[in-house]
């Protein structure tokens, strides 16, 4: 077997942890995309600039903010301390929340400009045959959106994959719960064994690139499909 | 050379360069990342590791200049807790039990992490602390997870702990150095300078030494 047990086993961690992530992030980033798409809030720029900082900001940054307000002193770790909550770091969950931020632009941005570009003209057509807002969203801005929906969760899925300097942070390195592929490189690296890193690093190259095609493979039927 | 060297190297640095011509650039990583930064061509001067094993095996490979291998600090490891109330190091540190999360640094990468491992191998808590383990890719990340708190009690480098530049909170215990192998860090010379070569013998000097004590590390 070329990769280990513990290196298949980092592989389905990051797999799940990218897949829980993009669907929270669908959940939660859709109507926050169709809000930023829609309002005339004259601070709007704000919210859009704090959800784009995790394209500039170093992601250890990130997880270094992230370890230290889940801490049992820190904000977010006193909070659900107070609600009864079980500690959030080193565990499945608190990785799936760092990734949630850290991804944030990756899902919001795509979508908001697909439902910018739907325009108001098709929904308000909709609205003169008396269709609800929640009816115009779901069988019009959504399948309208389609290619910014594709865009945004394969994205998603992708940089969370390679996450790397939040996880590092928060953690700890729990095989089976919390050990990612891009930490399990970055100990074979460490630990010289290069033969192993070669391979997982391989693997999580070729995932990724495969992931990419399919996006820009999918697009470019959807622009042909829809001159 | 070592992160966790880092403070005492710069006291040192800055006494070395009163009395000498050279300039001294430090660059401070994980000794894995400057190995195999080093075989691949880095251009440095000297290598501080934080274990033997890395400059043996530049030495071994040609790399390092032979005989230029010596042993410049001994690391010493520290037991803590940030959380001022727990007061017994020793208790909590028995009372697994009752901790949360307990960090060391990965033995695979750590001469520290490894010290740790035998520590509480020799305890015989190893077994019975496997689901409370988190481990830092180097002794300055499980550092932070003891100051953020997010681990209750960790195995350090006493050095990260009387910090003369950062007093820190909570308690600490120092693990009596029988109960783990002796974690030598190593220097090698990359070059044949003269300035890299006085370095290593100031690494040497009473002055020097004195620092290395200061800053937490028992003496070779």
């Amino acid at each position: 077997m070329i990769l280990t047990e513990q290196d298949l086993t980092a592989l389905f961690v990051t797999l799940k942890l990218a897949s829980v992530s993009t669907l929270v992030l669908l959940v939660v980033g859709t109507p926050l995309a169709w809000w930023l798409s829609k309002s005339q809030w004259r601070f709007k720029y704000l919210i859009e600039a704090i959800i784009a900082l995790p394209l500039i900001l170093p992601p250890t940054v990130l997880g270094f903010y992230l370890l230290v307000s889940i801490g049992p002193n820190g904000p977010i770790g006193g909070l659900v301390d107070a609600l009864g909550g079980a500690p959030l770091a080193f565990t499945f969950t608190g990785l799936v929340i760092g990734s949630v931020f850290y991804s944030m632009p990756f899902v919001v941005q795509p979508l908001q400009n697909a439902f910018s570009s739907i325009g108001q003209r098709p929904l308000e057509v909709a609205a003169t045959l008396r269709a609800s807002p929640m009816d115009r969203f779901f069988t019009i801005a959504v399948p309208m959106a389609k290619p910014g929906f594709i865009t945004a969760s394969v994205l998603g899925f992708a940089h969370t994959l390679g996450e790397f300097g939040v996880v590092l942070m928060i953690g700890g390195n729990i095989p089976g719960s919390t050990q990612v592929v891009s930490i399990a490189i970055y100990d074979h690296v460490e630990a010289l064994e290069y033969g192993q890193a070669h391979w997982l690093a391989g693997s999580l190259l070729a995932l990724s690139f495969l992931m990419l095609i399919v996006v820009y493979g999918a697009n470019r039927r959807y622009t042909v499909a829809q001159p | 050379m070592a992160s966790n060297f880092s403070g005492a190297m710069k006291a040192i640095v800055s006494e070395y360069e009163e009395t000498s011509e050279h300039k001294i650039v430090l660059s401070f990583g994980s000794t894995g990342k400057h190995y195999a930064q080093i075989i691949n061509g880095a251009p440095f001067d000297v290598f501080l590791a934080a274990d033997s094993a890395r400059p043996q095996l530049l030495e071994d490979q040609g790399i390092a200049i032979i005989g230029s291998r010596t042993t410049y600090a001994r690391g010493k490891l520290a037991v803590w807790a940030s959380n001022p109330e727990i007061k017994d190091i020793k208790v909590a540190l028995n009372n697994h039990e009752g901790m949360r999360h307990l960090a060391f640094a990965n033995p695979k990468l750590s001469p520290y992490g490894i010290a740790a491992q035998q520590v509480l191998m020799t305890l015989d808590l190893w077994p019975k602390v496997q689901s409370k383990l988190v481990r830092g890719e180097n002794i300055a990340q499980t550092f932070q997870f003891v100051h953020s708190g997010n681990a209750d009690l960790g195995f350090v480098a006493y050095s990260q702990v009387i910090n003369p530049k950062q007093p820190l909170q909570g308690n600490w215990w120092i693990p009596p150095q029988s109960l783990y192998s002796p974690i030598d860090q190593q220097a090698v010379l990359l070059t044949n300078k003269q300035g890299p070569k006085d370095l290593l013998e100031f690494l040497k000097s009473p002055l020097a030494r004195q620092l290395i004590q200061h800053y937490g590390y028992e003496l070779p």
